[in-house]
């Protein structure tokens, strides 16, 4: 039973890796067949490195993870304790509903709407859709990260409760003081995990990016997706190899920094 | 001080009132709008009327991705429960191992899976055969299982890994079988894992449009494309209609399970 349950975990890890794998060892291919491998260049690591293309769709992508995981933490922790303070069990509820549509939603539909909202918005001002792009891009993304931050940030002051806030109150600290002297220290492990996964949702989205996207402002999802619609070459392949060993880094330093805490903290987030 | 009313209180949450107002209620009234209206705005029920039209592929779609999730579950669970079973260490490094997959891009991995099965591809030069797997139902249906899976793992791994290690004492102390001690107390507690995970495969692979595309070889239309489509020809009225059709059917189903879910804690808590 151990051996079955050793060799069923290492088959199906090794099953998921098969063909992250295969594209590691074509990026690195000679030719720009993606099927035989004819030896080993770097030369398509060079081509995309040459392309201005790709780093102004890394630049865009880096800038507004950034920019959205930052506001969506901002708004995210401040309704995280407005929905903790709130007495009024239905209002309680209608906010945290209304805030899991996107996340409950297939992205398809989040995308769909936030599009056509802008296009009406677009309309109503009177200016075309390439003006509001990246706003457009920065407001979904926004949108759709905060269920994930004040899903971090909730159970820590639900965990925290009141009595450290009431004592800062008590001995003389205004609210808002006791709030970033007191409180905000303390849940800073969810405020942080929050926006760190709001980061990652960010940079990772491809389907609502493709929806409310005008084409002046690409992002690497997007870039990837229209690499793989012309005729591909390892260069994309290049390109998600650098993506999958950046991940790998981070993925590694935040587990060993994280030390005990258990990796899978953000996940299984749909519930609560 | 606690005498401040309880709207004072919960000033905090007003930028995010405002925001998921503004930005996620309006927009879906808007694409209610749109459903209901043509391309110069005026009501029409047409958009609604042709929804019918579009029963077979949403049926396809169901279809595929209920056999998907079904797989991931029967793939997913036994791995889930082994990984909650491993040494504490070795745990975290399993489950960093899957969620490497996951935080790479959909795209990649979809692209990643159509290299290797393609006419020319991967596989059949390796076995120098001519094996036609893109464009069939099983090549779409291995895409939504290898994209999600981890979806699939996680939640259920959670659940397990939280369940009392003296549970399974307990039940066999009590007489039950080791399969018995699966079916009537793991399978039950781990209940809410298996749901909110059978939730993060199901919408996604419903929806998407890319796994089809690539994977279906361009014989395949599913909802997820058929949106796409009205999206890229700009025929929003009818877009919208099969959005907010979407929307609803999910959001609904998504509710009775989450019903069926916290009954079933709550059964357990007490």
């Amino acid at each position: 039973m151990k051996y079955f349950s050793k060799i069923y975990i290492f088959l199906i890890l090794g099953i998921l890796y098969i063909p992250i794998v295969t594209l590691i060892l074509f990026s690195f291919n000679e030719s720009s067949s993606t099927a035989l491998f004819t030896g080993f260049s770097f030369k398509w690591y060079y081509e995309l490195f040459r392309s201005p293309e790709t780093f102004e769709a890394l630049r865009n992508t880096l800038i507004l993870a950034a920019s959205s995981a930052i506001i969506a933490t901002v708004i995210g922790t401040a309704a995280a304790e407005g929905i903790y303070k709130m007495r009024n069990k239905l209002a309680k509820t209608a906010i945290t509903s209304v805030t899991n549509i996107p996340m409950m939603n297939p992205d398809i539909v989040t995308g769909m709407s936030m599009m056509l909202f802008f296009v009406a918005v677009a309309a109503i001002l009177g200016i075309s859709y390439e003006n509001i792009g990246f706003t457009a891009m920065l407001i979904s993304h926004v949108t759709f990260c905060l269920p994930y931050v004040i899903l971090s940030v909730l159970p820590r002051i639900n965990e925290l409760g009141d009595s450290l806030s009431e004592a800062a109150l008590d001995l003389g600290c205004t609210p808002i003081q006791a709030f970033f002297k007191v409180k905000l220290p303390n849940i800073m492990p969810g405020v942080l995990s929050g926006m760190v996964m709001a980061f990652t949702m960010s940079l990772d989205d491809f389907v609502i990016s493709y929806f409310v996207g005008s084409s002046d402002f690409q992002t690497l999802p997007l870039l990837i997706y229209s690499m793989t619609k012309k005729q591909v070459k390892p260069d994309m392949y290049a390109l998600s190899t650098l993506i999958i060993v950046t991940i790998f880094v981070l993925l590694i330093i935040t587990n060993v920094k994280s030390g005990r805490k258990s990796a899978h903290s953000g996940m299984g987030g749909k519930k609560k | 001080m606690k005498k401040r009313n309880s709207l004072l209180r919960s000033i905090a949450a007003a930028p995010h009132v405002f925001w998921a107002v503004l930005f996620i209620v309006l927009p879906l009234i808007i694409v209610v709008y749109y459903a209901f209206t043509d391309a110069d705005g005026g009501f029409t029920l047409e958009n609604i009327a042709a929804l019918p039209e579009y029963a077979p592929i949403f049926l396809l779609s169901l279809e595929l991705s209920v056999i998907a999730t079904f797989i991931c579950l029967l793939v997913g669970y036994p791995l889930a429960y082994f990984i909650a079973k491993a040494k504490p260490e070795r745990q975290k490094l399993f489950i960093m191992l899957l969620m490497l997959p996951m935080w790479t891009n959909l795209l990649i991995r979809t692209y990643s899976i159509m290299a290797i099965f393609d006419d020319g591809g991967f596989l059949n030069t390796l076995l120098g055969t001519s094996i036609h797997i893109i464009g069939t139902k099983g090549a779409v249906i291995f895409g939504m299982v290898y994209d999600f899976l981890p979806y699939m793992v996680l939640p259920i791994y959670t659940c397990v890994s939280k369940i009392d290690k003296h549970m399974w004492e307990a039940a066999s102390d009590l007489g039950c079988r080791p399969v018995q001690v699966m079916t009537k107390v793991i399978l039950p507690l781990s209940m809410s894992g298996i749901i909110s995970g059978v939730t993060m495969v199901l919408v996604p692979s419903i929806s998407t449009f890319y796994i089809s595309q690539k994977l279906g070889g361009g014989t395949f239309e599913l909802i997820g494309d058929t949106i796409e489509r009205q999206f890229v020809t700009n025929a929003l009225n009818s877009g919208a209609a099969i959005s907010l059709v979407m929307m609803v059917l999910i959001l609904i189903s998504l509710s009775i399970m989450n019903k069926f879910s916290d009954s079933e804690e709550g059964g357990i808590i007490v």
